[in-house]
């Protein structure tokens, strides 16, 4: 009992999200017998990998108290240069191709941070402005014409574990799960375990008590910026790897559903707060209200007002004088 | 204060005095840029310094022109408005229905002003969703305004699954691609939207609360200023303005879709920028953001007429903003320098 009080006062977002999950979860599960199987769990985790990628690196911009706009578009941007270099080498493979995409996502996140730091303009609009350069360019100079000749290993659906169920399905968790594990910890690790880490929090509770404690500002901007633009390079790769094409436009707009996602995760607007758990969990309650109202056989179409609407009611909640007493009720009853 | 010194001033110096403090100094840059390419495009191409050239401007601006109004108000008061787009599609949806209700291409001058008063009442509703969130909760207005236009799109695909609208009486056309003595229909509505938003923002007690909450809103709250109520405002007000837009829009392309001017969400921010108004809000000028819109849409009416696409344009739109940010911290710099000298 001691122990979950403490967890409660630490973490109340992250507990929030995990009863919330849970009740869903319970609830699914006696409205349909398919969203409780591995198979699902294993489909869900496979859909969510490329956002949830993206999302952690979001999460870092977000910590250190900035916000980025380009990051998706970005990702596309990588996606066509990685596809127009490997054609040039003629192949290549996973390892050249991640490095590939991780140099040109860091130089793009490397222009935002740059435009930031040394000209202190506020990120929302270098963001604003990149996300136009970005995706005006990647348009004008491809004519919007998609790549499908990829190279076999980029596109060959890798299984890394399957197992038959008992009505006979295959449950298979793919590839990207595994991407999106490494990426996760990583973060988690840089995040957490080192002073980098410690210091993005500082840098973004207060920046200026952050620089007078001697913390490198611009260093501080180039590794949050480049570590999104890593993640957004490595998210890009693995969305072509799972819808098998390259588009150039196919991202646009997911900047703004992985920013809803993060935030519902408990990171601040405005800086020095976040934690990599409360980012997954922001990203799965998307992705099983998705999937459970596809279980439940709700029109496609419906999906995005029912999200949207949660997400709302869940900002209203976290935010609005209720949560405030609840959180106090709680924190009171814990200890 | 200053703005009541320029004002006894303007009184006493007359109309330009006036028309200059109106203007005001910041909008020096702008006219510089607007002069800039107007000569670059103009020595590149004769054809740019023609009527074709003013038409095509003045049809096209005004869908931006009034989303950019939308934005405006409430990045003043320190919040944004990421629906603007989609709380115009469903205006402009219901105004669609109310018409279809009424005999398609058949309706009535009635069902048209019956559509549109509904539609301003959904635009004022989405507002007046945002509004009380962002006042009460303290919830973040890019956060809050993400999941309204998340919704909203939503709910607008859901609603037509995707398809177009269109089917509507003849007596729309010239609401959007009519003239009055030569001057395009859109562009006037869009003019009075930017008298009335000048005049909003600079004559009335909302306009000056909301610069005063976009400043400091817990100042303003402690000097007797409900800010609740101004931002529930403000955000109505924003959203009534995307009504507007949404019914030229749909005179414009004479059918409405879920998605139309999507990508105008984030070049509305980009104007107000380019205009000068101050991201953390409390600062911005009405005027400016309008002479940042005519020299974005000139640009791309210019880069059209040579033959580029509009995605070039969109690129130089980006430039421009961070070539404009880097002017104004340079300027900063200077001015720093001469003080600490």
């Amino acid at each position: 009992m001691r122990n979950r009080g403490k967890l409660f006062r630490a973490h109340p977002t992250e507990t929030w999200l995990v009863v919330v999950l849970l009740i869903m979860s319970a609830g699914l599960s006696v409205a349909s017998d398919k969203f409780f199987t591995i198979a699902n769990l294993f489909n869900l985790l496979n859909t969510s990998s490329t956002n949830l990628i993206f999302a952690v690196g979001l999460l870092v911009v977000l910590i250190a108290g900035g916000i980025d706009i380009s990051f998706a578009v970005a990702a596309s941007v990588v996606q066509y240069v990685v596809a127009l270099a490997l054609a040039q080498m003629g192949g290549g493979d996973w390892f050249i191709g991640l490095t590939l995409a991780a140099i040109v996502g860091i130089a793009l996140g490397a222009v935002n941070a740059g435009l930031i730091y040394y000209f202190q303009i506020i990120s929302i609009v270098v963001t604003i402005a990149t996300f136009n350069i970005f995706f005006g360019l990647l348009m004008f100079f491809t004519h919007g014409v998609s790549i499908y000749n990829l190279p076999a290993w980029w596109t060959h659906r890798t299984v890394l574990f399957e197992f038959q169920q008992a009505n006979g399905n295959w449950a298979e968790l793919t590839l990207p799960v595994a991407i999106m594990a490494v990426c996760v910890a990583a973060t988690w690790g840089l995040i957490r375990y080192t002073t980098t880490g410690r210091q993005l929090y500082a840098f973004g509770d207060n920046p200026e008590g952050a620089r007078r404690l001697g913390i490198n500002i611009a260093a501080m901007h180039f590794i949050a910026f480049g570590w999104l633009g890593l993640m957004a390079g490595i998210a890009g790769l693995v969305q072509v790897h799972y819808s098998q094409e390259i588009v150039p436009n196919a991202l646009v707009g997911r900047e703004l559903d992985v920013l809803a996602a993060v935030v519902l995760g408990g990171a601040r607007l405005g800086g020095g707060r976040g934690t990599v758990l409360g980012c997954i969990l922001g990203v799965f309650l998307v992705s099983v209200t998705q999937n459970g109202l596809n279980l439940l056989g709700i029109s496609p179409y419906a999906f995005k007002m029912i999200v949207g609407a949660i997400i709302l009611i869940a900002i209203t909640l976290s935010n609005a004088p209720l949560g405030h007493i609840l959180a106090g009720l709680r924190q009171r009853m814990g200890t | 204060m200053t703005q009541r010194v320029l004002e006894t001033g303007a009184l006493r110096h007359g109309f330009l005095r006036r028309l200059a403090g109106t203007l005001g100094a910041e909008n020096i840059g702008l006219f510089l840029a607007l002069i800039l390419v107007i000569a670059f495009f103009g020595s590149l191409s004769p054809r740019f310094l023609s009527k074709a050239t003013f038409e095509s401007v003045a049809f096209q601006l005004p869908e931006l022109g009034l989303l950019t109004l939308a934005m405006l108000m409430p990045i003043i008061s320190g919040g944004i408005n990421l629906a603007v787009t989609f709380t115009a599609n469903l205006c402009g949806l219901t105004l669609a229905w109310v018409l279809q209700a009424n005999g398609g291409p058949d309706a009535s001058i009635y069902a048209f002003l019956l559509g549109s008063v509904l539609a301003v009442g959904v635009g004022t509703a989405s507002g007046l969703v945002m509004g009380p969130v962002i006042a009460y909760t303290g919830a973040h207005p890019i956060l809050v305004s993400l999941s309204v236009m998340i919704f909203l799109r939503g709910l607008g695909e859901f609603l037509t699954r995707g398809a177009d609208i269109s089917g509507f009486p003849e007596f729309i056309q010239p609401l959007g691609h009519g003239s009055i003595v030569g001057i395009p229909v859109p562009l006037l509505i869009l003019l009075g939207a930017v008298i009335v938003w000048h005049v909003l923002m600079t004559r009335t007690r909302l306009g000056f609360s909301n610069y005063m909450v976009g400043s400091n809103i817990e100042a303003t709250r402690y000097s007797g200023i409900s800010t609740r109520r101004v931002i529930i405002l403000i955000y109505a007000l924003s959203g009534a303005m995307c009504a507007l837009a949404g019914i030229i829009m749909m005179a414009r392309f004479n059918s409405v879709r879920v998605g139309h001017g999507e990508s105008y969400v984030l070049i509305t921010v980009l104007a107000c920028f380019l205009g000068g108004v101050n991201p953390f809000g409390g600062f911005g000028k009405v005027v400016s953001v309008f002479l940042a819109l005519i020299v974005l849409q000139l640009l791309s009416s210019g880069l059209n007429l040579l033959g580029a696409s509009q995605h070039l344009a969109t690129a130089i739109w980006g430039i421009m903003l961070i070539g404009v940010m880097i002017l104004r911290w340079a300027a900063g710099q200077l001015n720093f320098m001469r003080i600490t000298r």
